[in-house]
């Protein structure tokens, strides 16, 4: 068994499960929060997407033991004293999504790219980054939209304020 | 995923005395955990380089160019250091999974697996690098053997990969849109000696491999056309539901034309 000791979305936490449980189930299953989704489970779909130390990471394909010490963010850290973040609040202005499932990985993923990227962002840039997140309802344009709006709000700043 | 034990090392040392035939070697792990999933492996336990810092970073001296084993895709990508002098291989590396795959996925670890669709094996291939070991280090041609096979003895640790970085060399990939894998891609560089080399990667029944008719007409010529007099043999190339073997013969003198056109 792995005693597993993080800092998620600001608070420490601990727990023990066995060395194959993967991330997302302990976010999930140990930690109760459930906004992190599981849908492949084979890394593709992007779902599960995670910041760990500040990156994004499929969490359903890293073991928690090996997440042990790491600083993770996942889709309920976003928002802060009820505001919604600037990325979720674009999601819900540019309607980014239909059914939701894949929406917590899509904003971990956005805002991630915005990180990297600063205010510069191109659709081109947005539609090749979210090349390993998945959506079945939307055909990506309303996401695209959203992201693009997010990024101009939390301007060139960001990628500064990240790093 | 059946059960296994996780263990994390701090140095290249203590990582060694832990290897065992059971015991598998974790970097990025973003082809042995869904490997592990799907009960394809079962290693009675890991060991994880992750946390072993001598493993990691990009030193560029000169020409001369290192790349400690666990560095990420992402880290490659994005070292201005490397963008200097190679931009062909931060390219290959830019076009490796997705990122958040390539915030996990390592150059050791892409190379020590062999997958024969991988990019590293091309990249490394081509720029007739040198992959250090714990034990000893070998030219790439001697390291990849064959498909998933490569020339690393049981707990042997690729640690990092050293290289000349060549006068231009570029990398272009026909992907698999939906894993991301190459069906085929080719890395050609031009080295200093004005020696050319041409690595295949997706399409080998073998695994990667270099195409010798394409390196002597890129030596004399170092342009797209001249690889029109050349062949690609199919009876040497895999067929599968993505691709026949005919179909990739032709991928190939096309990648290879826009890598040389890319190259940088």
């Amino acid at each position: 068994m792995a005693d597993i000791n993080l800092t998620v979305n600001g608070r420490t936490v601990s727990g023990t499960c066995e060395d194959r449980t993967l991330l997302v189930q302990f976010i999930r299953e140990n930690l109760g929060l459930t906004g992190t989704h599981v849908g492949c489970d084979t890394s593709q779909c992007g779902a599960c997407v995670v910041h760990i130390d500040g990156k994004a990471v499929k969490s359903c394909t890293m073991l928690a033991a090996q997440a042990d010490g790491a600083e993770v963010l996942t889709i309920e850290g976003l928002a802060s004293g009820g505001e919604l973040h600037p990325m979720q609040a674009a999601f819900r202005e540019h309607h980014g999504l239909q059914c939701g499932f894949c929406t917590p990985g899509m904003i971990m993923t956005a805002v991630d790219m915005v990180r990297r990227h600063g205010g510069q962002l191109d659709e081109k840039t947005v539609r090749h980054e979210l090349e390993g997140n998945i959506c079945r309802c939307t055909g990506y344009h309303n996401i695209v939209k959203a992201i693009l709006a997010a990024a101009e709000e939390m301007g060139a700043g960001a990628k500064v304020a990240a790093e | 995923m059946y059960a296994t034990t996780y263990h994390r090392p701090k140095s290249i040392e203590e990582a060694g005395q832990l290897a065992s035939e059971e015991a598998m070697y974790l970097s990025g792990g973003q082809t042995l955990l869904p490997t592990m999933k799907q009960r394809l492996a079962a290693p009675e336990s890991l060991i994880d380089l992750r946390h072993i810092d001598e493993l990691k970073g990009i030193s560029v001296e000169g020409r001369k160019v290192r790349i400690g084993a666990a560095t990420t895709h992402f880290e490659v990508a994005s070292s201005d250091a490397l963008a200097k002098v190679c931009p062909g291989l931060c390219h290959l590396a830019s076009l490796v999974g997705d990122p958040a795959v390539r915030h996990m996925g390592t150059i050791g670890g892409s190379i020590a697996n062999n997958d024969p669709a991988a990019d590293y094996p091309a990249g490394l291939l081509g720029l007739g690098a040198t992959i250090i070991t714990n034990q000893r280090s070998l030219s790439a041609d001697a390291f990849f053997t064959g498909l998933f096979e490569t020339a690393l003895e049981e707990g042997e640790l690729v640690t990092a990969v050293e290289f000349e970085a060549p006068e231009k060399a570029g990398y272009a990939k026909f992907r698999n849109p939906a894993s991301r894998y190459a069906i085929t891609g080719v890395f050609v560089a031009r080295l200093g000696d004005g020696s050319v080399r041409v690595a295949v990667t997706g399409s080998g029944a073998d695994g990667v491999f270099r195409h010798s008719g394409m390196e002597e007409a890129l030596a004399g010529n170092f342009a797209a056309e001249a690889i029109d007099g050349t062949t690609v043999d199919a009876g040497a190339l895999m067929s599968d539901l993505h691709a026949s073997a005919e179909y990739r013969a032709n991928l190939v003198k096309v990648m290879a034309k826009r890598a040389v056109q890319d190259a940088r």
